[in-house]
């Protein structure tokens, strides 16, 4: 495949779709967002796949996983399902935050809607606690168009401090852009300052107070700050998970994982 | 691990003890500012740059999600969908039995020529195929009509419109509104409509939304019920009337199924499962164009061809045994007319017959091959040869067998309400990780399946 650069060039010149070929892959990329924002439909561009989709919140209540090749890098795509917050209880809202967490994806793609920035602005607040690695993909941006809505991206990566891209992932609009933010933020040569919401300064010095212990605690595990946030919100499921070793040992499962990954790609390139 | 446990507890404490220095509305104040911050963030970026102008969505919303039109919309939309699948899978149906039967004789005679010994051709051809073209012709129309309009309608958006339009009724049986979502999920498939449970926070009204599923008819039952509506009550009129009175006769029993999650679901939020019934957003998303070619591909491909395929590797089996019941013979009659004798009592005194209860048993597995196989089970008891049309099923039924209205409607009534298919069954285990719920979820249904046939039986009579 050529690697010849042009802005006229569709997006797919340098987009391989690998579908549910997911033997070996580089890096993993976590779509999150909020219900009914294409986050499926968007899967399905990136990897071909036929991932059902449908016009109602809460359609994908599973992850699906699917594979892209881009620039040739080889990306492992997770599915999650849509969720307002990642704060309650419920088993999809689980599911996309213990992958956010735990997972630990290269770069999570937070999708939004462009016709309700402010209530999808608060899901990705929520991300932005858990994750450095993100780029923000404001899509239907043709709904947004049809509305009289206009959408400034720039000063939208400037206030959350993560790339933001505009999107029509149904007709692969601004598909090329966006992965060369997940491509940029994966590797680490764009390095994010993501916003987070600080609290007063009592607060700050509890979170302060508590990472340290939860370090020591549950070694390796990937998000200290967001933990204690939890636990002084008192959330029972991470108190659940750090009391059994849950959360010990899911850290230590995601790092074992990348350990033997990492093993087998060295073996692979010396052969 | 004593120590990795030591260590947990004392962060646990520890912010515990924080959390009693930080002020009672930390909480709140947390959440108010990743508010503050989006509405912030969202002013900066976001602009409104022109008029919205004419709103067309919106009108749309007023009329069908509106108090007095929107049962009424919905329950018409649901007829008219069923008006076109069954006026359009008669014809159809009907000639894929034909030609699949007429091969089943010239394939039966040619190896018959060939000297293959009857009891293998007579397993391979009137066994084995049969079943497998009984559930084709049977199946593959009506699906192939249904599914993709379904699936436009999901498409569009219309489902949470459903889920609104039927809140209140959900929320006065203490369950959840979204179980409407589930319940149109079942409608496609029973198994499918319970994962899709996940989508309900509150786990007692998960577990009331996984039981009460199997109220709707999945794909594998309508057929049943379409075949029952067109013999038994579209045959009651003539002309444009009969598909229409079929249709109309098949949103009857899917409103009685209604009726029925309804009912259950009250039942089980005041007895097993108390409790109220939660809060919750549904947003109502803007109407989309549907993309026709993915329509067909997820109805065509995922949907009739993947409930094709599992009805074709449970027909072809059952297929087998009734061929085996039906031929091996212990005192001059069958095995098969033996074990239906034996269910007969049970079966008369709900209003259906031995030979209906043998089939629903064989067939569980999958719902999909209860009609083929009762027809079979029928077929080899009186040497009837081919059924190619709907005339002439209501000659083998009704003349033939003796079946009354009453034996229609309870088998619709039956069929409706019995015990989930085995993947069901599975499934429910698999969400609730509870061997207690799935038998709940087997037992429950199929006990209120018996007890409501019984009672119309006796009424009736």
């Amino acid at each position: 495949m050529s690697t010849h650069n042009c802005d006229s060039c569709v997006a797919i010149a340098e987009l391989e779709r690998m579908g549910l070929k997911l033997d070996r892959y580089d890096r993993v990329v976590a779509l999150a967002g909020n219900p009914n924002t294409g986050k499926s439909t968007l899967f399905n561009a990136l990897t071909g796949l036929k991932q059902h989709t449908g016009n109602w919140p809460g359609k994908t209540v599973t992850r699906a996983e699917g594979g892209f090749e881009f620039n040739k890098v080889r990306y492992k795509v997770v599915d999650l399902p849509g969720t307002y917050s990642l704060l309650s209880a419920s088993t999809d809202e689980e599911v996309a935050r213990d992958f956010l967490l735990f997972g630990r994806p290269d770069a999570t793609i937070i999708v939004t809607d462009a016709t309700a920035l402010e209530r999808n602005l608060n899901l990705v607040l929520q991300v932005l606690e858990i994750t450095d690695r993100a780029v923000v993909a404001v899509n239907l941006m043709d709904e947004a168009r049809r509305k009289g809505i206009e959408v400034d991206v720039r000063s939208l990566s400037r206030d959350l401090g993560v790339p933001a891209v505009a999107v029509v992932a149904r007709t692969g609009e601004g598909q090329h852009a966006l992965l060369e933010a997940v491509d940029a933020v994966s590797s680490g040569t764009v390095v994010t300052k993501p916003t987070r919401v600080t609290g007063t300064p009592a607060f700050q010095r509890a979170v302060a107070e508590l990472v340290p212990l939860i370090e020591a605690a549950a070694p390796g595990v990937p998000n200290a700050r967001w933990i204690a946030i939890r636990l002084l919100d008192g959330d029972a499921q991470v108190e659940d998970a750090l009391r059994t070793g849950r959360l010990a040992t899911l850290a230590d499962d995601q790092q074992k994982q990348a350990e033997r990954f990492s093993r087998k790609i060295a073996l692979e390139g010396a052969q | 691990m004593t120590s990795r446990a030591e260590a947990a507890d004392a962060v646990l404490d520890r912010a515990a003890t924080l959390r009693d220095t930080l002020h009672s509305g930390f909480r709140d104040e947390a959440v108010r500012s990743i508010f503050g911050e989006a509405t912030r963030i969202a002013r900066r970026a976001a602009r409104q740059v022109a008029d919205r102008g004419f709103d067309l969505d919106q009108r749309i919303d007023r009329l069908v999600t509106s108090p007095i039109f929107g049962l009424p919309i919905m329950a018409l939309m649901l007829a008219v969908v069923f008006w076109v699948t069954i006026a359009g899978a008669n014809v159809p149906s009907a000639m894929l039995a034909s030609g699949f039967f007429w091969f089943e004789d010239q394939a039966f005679a040619f190896f018959q020529g060939l000297g293959v010994p009857w009891w293998i051709n007579g397993f391979v051809w009137h066994g084995v195929y049969k079943g497998l073209a009984w559930v084709i012709s049977v199946m593959l129309p009506p699906m192939a009509i249904f599914f993709p309009l379904f699936t436009m309608l999901e498409d569009l958006g219309y489902l949470p419109r459903v889920a609104f339009n039927l809140d209140f009724l959900f929320r006065g049986a203490g369950a959840h509104g979204k179980q409407a979502l589930t319940m149109a999920m079942g409608f496609g498939c029973n198994a499918a409509g319970i994962i899709a449970t996940r989508v309900i926070d509150s786990p007692r009204e998960r577990l009331i939304a996984i039981l009460t599923n199997n109220f709707v008819p999945c794909n594998g039952r309508f057929p049943t019920l379409i075949m029952l509506a067109t013999i038994f009550v579209g045959a009651q009129f003539s002309g444009v009337f009969t598909s229409i009175a079929a249709a109309g006769a098949v949103v009857g029993i899917v409103g009685i199924g209604v009726v029925f999650t309804l009912a259950v679901s009250w039942a089980l939020s005041r007895t097993i499962l108390r409790g109220e019934a939660s809060a919750f957003t549904l947003e109502l998303p803007p109407y989309r164009r549907p993309g026709v070619m993915r329509i067909l591909y997820t109805s065509l491909i995922d949907r009739t061809l993947f409930v094709l395929w599992r009805a074709i590797l449970t027909a072809a089996p059952a297929g087998a045994v009734i061929w085996i019941l039906g031929n091996i013979t212990a005192g001059g009659t069958s095995l098969a007319q033996h074990t239906a004798n034996f269910l007969n009592p049970l079966g008369q005194a709900i209003g259906l017959d031995g030979v209906i209860l043998l089939a629903y048993i064989i067939a569980i597995p999958a719902n999909e091959i209860v009609v083929p196989t009762m027809l079979m089970v029928y077929m080899g008891t009186t040497q009837m040869t081919d059924v190619s049309s709907f005339d002439d099923l209501k000659e083998l039924l009704v003349v033939k067998h003796g079946w009354t209205l009453l034996t229609a409607v309870n088998l619709m009534l039956f069929s409706l309400l019995h015990n989930p298919c085995a993947t069901t069954i599975l499934t429910i285990y698999k969400e609730t990780l509870s061997k207690k719920w799935a038998t709940i979820g087997a037992l429950l249904p199929l006990s209120l399946a018996f007890l409501v046939t019984w009672m119309v039986a006796t009424i009736w009579r």
